[in-house]
C-alpha cells in the first residue's frame, strides 16, 4: 500500500453495478446474505449433510450375510458398542491418552512459548518463531515415520544412542503424538503471551512477586483461553488418530485404527464408533465456549 | 522484563531442550535418504545419493506430486472465496446465529479428520458421487476454509473502518471500495491464508484415505502405500526431505506477509 505513484480512480459508473451497489446499500440484509449465503451453503451441505450421512449410517446395520447395508432403523450397532468390553476399553483408553499427550504438551510448550514470547531478543524471536513453525507444516507421516525409526528398539536411533528405547507400544505412542501436536499448542499460547503486556509482569516484579508467584497468578490466568484453545487441536487429532498407532503403537488400539479397520468391511458400526469423538468434541467446545478459546483456534 | 539470570537460563535452556526433540526425527529422516544400505538402519553407512538420483525419475511419486498440486489448488481457491466472504461477514454484521456460523467454520479442523473423512465418504457414496480429484478438492476445501477465514479475519480487526467510510463518503460504490480500499489492504492476509491452506491440503492424509478413488494417490498417499514395502523405503526418505524442506518456504513468507504467527494456527493435518 505504501506505492507513491497515484492511483486515478474511474469515473462513478452508472450501470448495474451502480445499481446494484445502491440497493444493497439501502439493505444490510441482503449484504449479508449475499456474503454468508455461499458459507453457510457449502458447509451446511458439504460438512453437517456429511455427519448427518455418518448419523444415518450409524443407525443402519450390516445384512446378515454381509452383502450391503440394511436401511431400516436399529440401535443394535450402539447395543454392541456399549456392551462389548473392547470397545469401552479403547475408548476410555483413547480418552486417557489424549490426556495425556495434552498434559505433556502444555507443559513442554509454557516455557519455550514464554522464552520467544518475553525473554528472546526481537532478532531471535524471529528465528524461533519460524523454527517452531517449520516441523507444523513438515508432513504428519514423515515425522511418524521418522519416530518408528526412532524408538525400534533394538536397533532404533535411541537405542543405539542412548542404549534405551520403549520400543513400540502406548508409552512410545503417547511421546509420538505428543511431539506430532506439540506446534498446535506452542503457536496459541506463543500468541497469547504476546499480547500480554510487559508492563503487567514488571509491575507483579516492582510489586515485590517472585518469578515463580509471577508466572502463577498473572501469566498462567491470561493465558489459559490459549491453552484451552491448543487442547481441542491436541485432544481432536488424538481421538481421530490411526496412522501414529499404526506405526509406533504396537498392538495398541484407539478409537481411530477401530473406526478404520471397520469402515470398508462394517461402515455402520464404524459410524456408530466415530461418533465418539463427535460426542466428546462437541462436548469440550460446548464447555470452553465461554473462555474465549474458539476465537484462538 | 525483570527476570532474574536463573530464570533467563531455566527458559533458555529448557527450550534448546523442546526444540532438540522438535528437530531430531527430521534430522533422522534426512540423515537415512543419504544411507548405503536399503533398510533404515541406524546409523547411516556408506553415504549415497543414489536415493535421490532414483526418487527423481520415481514416476508415482511424480504422478502423486501432481495430482497434490491440483488438489491443494483447487481446494485453496474454493477455500479462499468461501472463507473470506464469510470472515466479512462476521465481521461487519452483528447477526442472529454469528456465533453458530464461528463454530460451523471451525468445526472441520475441530473435529478429529477420520470423523470428517468417514462422513464424506458416507455422504458422497450416499449421493451416488464418484470418486475423484473433484470429491478430493470439496473435501480439502471444508477444512481448509477455516484457515482462510482466520488470517483475512485477523486482517480485517485490524483495519480501521474509517477508510470504507471515506470511500463511501467520496462516490464509491460497495465494488469500488471493496476493489480500491479493502481488497489492496487485505491482499497479503489472503495470500498468506492461501499458502497456509494450500500446505495444510498438501499435506493431508486422513480424510484424503477416505476420500480418493482406489487409483488415486496424493504425495502423501504415495508416502503412506509405500512406507509398508521395504525395497521403497528410502525413496520415501527421500520424498520426505523434499517435502519437509519445501515447506519452509511457506512458513516463512507468510510469517513475512502477515507479521502474525498465531494466524498460522488453524490446521490440523
Amino acid at each position: 500500500m505504501s506505492t507513491s505513484t497515484h492511483t486515478v480512480l474511474p469515473a462513478p459508473s452508472h450501470g448495474a453495478g451502480r445499481r446494484l451497489s445502491r440497493w444493497l446499500h439501502t439493505k444490510p440484509r441482503a449484504r449479508l446474505v449475499a456474503l454468508i449465503g455461499a458459507p453457510a451453503a457449502w458447509l451446511l451441505v458439504m460438512y453437517i449433510g456429511s455427519l448427518v450421512a455418518l448419523f444415518l449410517n450409524s443407525v443402519y446395520r450390516l445384512k446378515e450375510d454381509g452383502s450391503g447395508i440394511d436401511k431400516t432403523f436399529s440401535l443394535d450397532n450402539y447395543h454392541e458398542l456399549f456392551t462389548t468390553q473392547v470397545y469401552r476399553d479403547v475408548a476410555l483408553r483413547t480418552i486417557g491418552i489424549a490426556v495425556a499427550v495434552t498434559v505433556i504438551d502444555i507443559v513442554l510448550a509454557l516455557p519455550i512459548a514464554f522464552f520467544i514470547a518475553k525473554i528472546a531478543s526481537p532478532r531471535w524471536r524471529t528465528i524461533l518463531v519460524a523454527a517452531v513453525l517449520v516441523p507444523l507444516w513438515a508432513s504428519y507421516l514423515v515425522k511418524a515415520f521418522a519416530w518408528r525409526a526412532m524408538v525400534a528398539s533394538p536397533g532404533g536411533v535411541l537405542d543405539t544412542t542412548f542404549g534405551f528405547s520403549p520400543g513400540y507400544g502406548v508409552t512410545a505412542l503417547i511421546v509420538v503424538l505428543a511431539y506430532l501436536w506439540l506446534p498446535f499448542m506452542v503457536v496459541p499460547v506463543y500468541a497469547g503471551l504476546e499480547r500480554l503486556p510487559n508492563s503487567l509482569l514488571e509491575a507483579s516484579s516492582d510489586l515485590g512477586a517472585t518469578f515463580a508467584h509471577t508466572f502463577r497468578r498473572v501469566v498462567l490466568p491470561v493465558i489459559v483461553p490459549s491453552l484451552v484453545a491448543g487442547s481441542v487441536f491436541t485432544f481432536s487429532l488424538t481421538l481421530g488418530d490411526y496412522i501414529a498407532v499404526s506405526l509406533v503403537g504396537g498392538s495398541t488400539q484407539m478409537i481411530g485404527s477401530i473406526v478404520y479397520q471397520n469402515h470398508a468391511s462394517n461402515l455402520p458400526l464404524a459410524a456408530a464408533y466415530a461418533l465418539v469423538p463427535v460426542v466428546v468434541m462437541v462436548l469440550y467446545l460446548l464447555g470452553i465456549r465461554r473462555t474465549g478459546a474458539l476465537e484462538q483456534l | 522484563m525483570n527476570a532474574t539470570r536463573a530464570v533467563r537460563w531455566f527458559f533458555r535452556s529448557t527450550s534448546a531442550l523442546v526444540l532438540a526433540f522438535m528437530y531430531a526425527p527430521l534430522f533422522v529422516v534426512i540423515a537415512l535418504s543419504f544411507n548405503g544400505s536399503s533398510a533404515l538402519t541406524w546409523p547411516p553407512r556408506d553415504l549415497t545419493l543414489k536415493w535421490w538420483g532414483k526418487a527423481i525419475h520415481n514416476e508415482g511419486a511424480r504422478d502423486a506430486l501432481m495430482n497434490s498440486l491440483k488438489v491443494a489448488a483447487g481446494a485453496t481457491v474454493v477455500a479462499l472465496v468461501l472463507g473470506s466472504m464469510a470472515s466479512m461477514a462476521v465481521h461487519r454484521f452483528r447477526f442472529f446465529g454469528r456465533d453458530t456460523v464461528s463454530l460451523l467454520i471451525v468445526l472441520p479442523i475441530a473435529l478429529p479428520g477420520i470423523v470428517t473423512g468417514i462422513a464424506l465418504n458416507a455422504a458422497f457414496t450416499s449421493a451416488g458421487i464418484e470418486f475423484g480429484l473433484l470429491t478430493l478438492i470439496i473435501a480439502h476445501a471444508t477444512f481448509c476454509i477455516v484457515v482462510m477465514y482466520n488470517n483475512t479475519l485477523a486482517r480485517l480487526r485490524r483495519l480501521s473502518p474509517n477508510l470504507e467510510e471515506a470511500s463511501a463518503d467520496l462516490g464509491g460504490d460497495a465494488f469500488q471500495t471493496f476493489r480500491y480500499v479493502t481488497f489492496p489492504l487485505m491482499r497479503s492476509a489472503l495470500l498468506a491464508g492461501g499458502l497456509l491452506a494450500f500446505g495444510l491440503s498438501f499435506d493431508e492424509i486422513v480424510v484424503t484415505t477416505f476420500t480418493a478413488s482406489p487409483g488415486l494417490e496424493t504425495l502423501p498417499l504415495w508416502i503412506f502405500n509405500n512406507l509398508s514395502r521395504g525395497d521403497q523405503q528410502p525413496i520415501v526418505t527421500v520424498v520426505a526431505s523434499t517435502v519437509m524442506l519445501l515447506s519452509v518456504i511457506p512458513v516463512w513468507l507468510a510469517q513475512r506477509l502477515t507479521g502474525e504467527p498465531g494466524a498460522v494456527t488453524g490446521g490440523t493435518r
